[in-house]
């Protein structure tokens, strides 16, 4: 035994004889892991919140959340002499007088992009490839909850620095809480301590953003990890792949090493584009002041889509009894995706009610053998980029030379008739794709090579797919539709006839596949052949 | 024979396939090399960073192709960071890939599903610790609870009342008055009907009484933009006609949708465009949206010349400025 063997034993002993750890450590270090890409998506999210909380942390030491009038008598010569708030003035010092603020400053807002796309990416596989069904549904309805916090704390993070831009993005959410019926102008009132802008938004927003969020944000992400590995990872089907157990490498060495080195890749990619890609040039922008604005003003791309469902509305307000109630803001800005959000996170129990399918799942399905839950995702998927098309609509007529009109109109149409025309088209598309996987497991793979036979008939040579791959193609399983009685035993109108009805219907509609390929057809072609 | 269906069998997990630094030592070294050259490389990367740290001026600038004119020091921090960390990560994973153990090994799952024993006993044990609680046979204790938490819950709202002042009006009145003069903002100056070009427009505030101090807040609703337009050119009531002054017209420049400055003038169409949701203002039509969400057309301001011939508002504004809210009555 080596010295340094000596020592790590005696220091896992020491802390073996206080915590008993060592048989929880010793199954755990060789759990298995079931590898693909797909499944570096989620890391991704859990690397960059890290990324996030680094470089904020660094971001905190010099940023001074307050929006006491300062003049700037900084480094940035154009703004020279101009009043603005302590918060802008700090900003514009991270960005010029410390050493590498502005690289962390460009960290950390592209972590926040990352961050924002890994969810939403990460969320689309565990969709469409029907993870989140039992027993994840706890871990899917964290998962949205992630989600909508990280809209509101990515918000809250670009408000902060107080430029012409995010007070103009302040100014919108100050519009939409004074919207609210009954209560908007108090709750506005409360929030900005007085009227708009006031000087105490900005502190209590920081409060909010780097210590109630990160906190809440820890709390979901340990319990969001510890339900993955509790759980076990799911997987993909394959061969010797079954609902029973779990084809992977070992945590310890393999996926520590695979893990932790991806850790330092999207730092290294996160601080390349800190580097090279600048983001939020806030100096550009002049410090906030309620009477202008500049032209193309955007929000960050994951609060694009709300942006646009707003720039969409119809023009509807109500005057009555001496009130005022606008829908023009309330459809938009949180009725609509307040029924988009409880949709997602309740989707696991409305799938599992529409199929009547209660059992566990741990092998994950192929988006084409489940062709409504793959339509209606491409259809939600239609509708919000629909919306955060729109939410760009002036750049893109201003870069295509088209009016906003026609950009408006084209979206408040095709919101409404693109997302049923999504639904039908991936609906077929996946159907075929079930077609083609079924002539490729009875006919064999195209091989390109084409031969004459003697009566002059050209063929193409087909090759048999290995065993391995038409296992894969055929090992989904295809629902039957449920049939709920209509009528009780002795003929009388069930109760809950309605229900039932359609539930059948939606069943029906949900186990729509193309019958798989059998060993039993296979034979019987071979004998043709 | 039977007719039953057959389905394709799992043919199981395909054998291992070894890779070339499995069997070729060689390769093994060279992969390992390959290792080592990575983290290296990431050394460099912080050499870099720390030359740049130390050595380079804050305020150099370089050229570089794509990017253009690039600050060194910027620069060099965020390349040397990206190269250090990179490197790290990519001879992590190029040394798990070649040279880590990669046999797929296969771990069992067991049901989530406790015995239906335990989950009777489970039950039975919370029902026990109930009924031995006995808050089903006492009910004054369980109301009174009730009572008491439900009140408690009251406490966080209580305190965050004092959060902000209860609106009262503020949302439905600027700080224009019957004679207060338009100054232009910036500068603070009072404004002549003169002073404004046909097509021209202005960007204005209420003249400050003496030490009287400007705040955020009050730009934030009491900023007008004036528009001069041939007299003919309006196609308004005879009222509204009358709140304008020679072909000048004065809005509110707060937008009514949801409060952005409505900034964008069109002098062709004699449009308004608001940036933020692109609500279009007809200026010849007192501010008529004719596209967008805006519900409503921006506030005029009913304008006049004082004794001195400067623009001053006839009246306040007669309805509230900004965006929709419950208390408004019109």
């Amino acid at each position: 035994m080596t010295a340094r063997e000596r020592i790590a034993g005696n220091v896992a002993g020491y802390v073996d004889d206080r915590t008993g750890a060592a048989k929880w450590m010793k199954k755990n270090l060789t759990k298995v892991f079931p590898d693909h890409w797909s499944f570096l998506l989620g890391e991704i999210c859990l690397y960059s919140f890290v990324i996030l909380l680094l470089s904020g942390t660094f971001l905190t030491f010099w940023f001074d959340p307050s929006q006491r009038e300062v003049i700037y008598d900084g480094g940035y010569q154009p703004l020279s002499g101009l009043k603005m708030s302590a918060a802008y003035a700090s900003t514009l010092h991270i960005s010029f007088e410390v050493r590498g603020g502005l690289l962390m400053r460009q960290i950390h807002h592209w972590a926040a992009l990352i961050f924002m796309v890994g969810i939403v990416v990460h969320l689309l596989r565990v969709y469409f490839t029907g993870a989140f069904r039992k027993p994840r549904e706890f871990n899917w309805i964290i998962g949205v909850g992630l989600l909508t916090l990280g809209i509101v704390e990515g918000f809250l993070g670009y408000s902060l620095p107080d430029d012409l831009l995010s007070g103009t993005g302040i100014r919108i959410a100050e519009a939409i809480i004074q919207a609210l019926p009954l209560v908007g102008s108090y709750i506005a009132f409360f929030a900005f301590g007085g009227a708009f802008p006031g000087e105490a938004f900005i502190p209590r927003i920081y409060t909010v953003h780097v210590l109630l969020l990160p906190g809440i944000f820890l709390a979901l992400i340990t319990v969001h990890l510890m339900l993955v590995w509790y759980q076990k990872h799911t997987q993909f089907p394959g061969p010797g792949r079954t609902e029973k157990n779990v084809v992977g490498y070992p945590l310890m060495p393999v996926y520590m090493a695979k893990a932790g080195g991806f850790f330092f890749i999207v730092f290294g990619v996160t601080a390349f584009l800190g580097a090279v890609a600048s983001i939020n040039p806030i100096w550009l922008y002049g410090p906030y002041t309620p009477g202008q604005i500049s032209a193309g003003s955007q929000p960050d791309w994951y609060m694009g889509w709300l942006d646009g469902l707003v720039r969409m509305s119809p023009p509807i307000e109500t005057h009555a009894f001496g009130h005022t109630i606008s829908w023009n803001i309330l459809i938009p800005g949180l009725i609509l995706p307040g029924i988009m959000f409880t949709g997602l996170a309740l989707y696991p129990f409305i799938e599992s009610w529409a199929t009547g399918d209660k059992r566990e799942h741990h092998l994950l399905d192929r988006p084409r053998n489940t062709p409504n839950r793959t339509a209606i995702g491409v259809m939600a998927l239609t509708f919000t980029i629909v919306s955060l098309l729109n939410g760009g609509n002036d750049i893109i007529a201003t870069t295509f030379n088209l009016t906003i009109n026609q950009m408006m109109w084209f979206s408040r149409i095709g919101v409404l008739v693109l997302p049923p025309i999504a639904f039908v088209i991936t609906k077929r598309l996946c159907l075929s794709l079930q077609r083609a996987d079924r002539d490729l497991v009875l006919h064999g793979r195209e091989t390109g090579r084409l031969v004459r036979m003697p009566n002059g008939e050209f063929t193409e040579i087909h090759e048999p797919i290995s065993a391995e791959k038409a296992w894969t193609l055929t090992s989904h399983e295809q629902i039957a539709p449920l049939e709920l009685p209509l009528e009780d035993g002795s003929g009388v109108r069930n109760p809950g006839v309605l229900k039932n009805k359609l539930r059948n219907r939606i069943s029906r509609a949900t186990a729509v596949a193309v019958p798989k390929a059998t060993e039993t057809e296979r034979r019987e072609l071979e004998g043709h052949h | 024979m039977s007719y039953e269906i057959e389905p394709i069998k799992d043919p199981g997990l395909p054998a291992h396939v070894h890779r070339k630094a499995d069997t070729d030592p060689i390769a093994a070294q060279r992969a390992e090399r390959q290792v080592a050259i990575l983290f290296l490389l990431s050394a460099l990367g912080t050499l870099l960073l720390i030359f740049s740290y130390v050595f380079v001026k804050s305020d150099t600038f370089i050229f570089i192709p794509v990017l253009g004119s690039t600050n060194a020091q910027q620069l060099g921090l965020g390349m040397g960071m990206a190269i250090a960390l990179f490197c790290i990560g990519a001879g992590a994973i190029h040394w798990a890939k070649t040279l880590m153990p990669d046999e797929e090994v296969i771990a069992q799952r067991h049901e989530f599903r406790s015995d239906d024993e335990d989950r009777a006993e489970f039950v039975k044990t919370v029902k026990d610790g109930a009924a031995s609680a006995g808050l089903g046979r006492r009910p004054l204790i369980k109301r009174s609870l009730g009572v008491a938490l439900g009140l408690s819950g009251l406490t966080p709202l209580l305190l965050l009342r004092d959060l902000g002042p209860l609106p009262k009006d503020n949302l439905q009145k600027t700080s224009w008055k019957a004679g207060t003069r338009l100054v232009t903002d910036p500068g603070d100056r009072p404004i002549r009907p003169e002073d404004l070009e046909v097509g021209a427009v202005a960007q204005t505030l209420p003249e400050l009484a003496q030490g009287e101090e400007r705040t955020l807040n009050n730009i934030g609703k009491d900023a007008v933009l004036l528009i001069r337009l041939r007299p003919e050119e309006f196609n308004l009531t005879a009222e509204r006609l009358s709140w304008t002054h020679e072909g000048i017209i004065a809005f509110s420049k707060i937008c009514s949708h949801m409060g952005c400055a409505v900034a964008l003038y069109e002098q062709q169409t004699k449009h308004l465009l608001c940036p933020c949701h692109q609500s279009t203002f007809d200026v010849t039509r007192a501010a008529k949206v004719i596209f967008g969400p805006a519900a409503r057309p921006l506030p005029q301001l009913n304008i006049t010349v004082d004794a001195e011939g400067y623009l001053v508002a006839r009246t306040p504004f007669t309805e509230p400025v900004g965006p929709s809210f419950w208390e408004r009555s019109s």
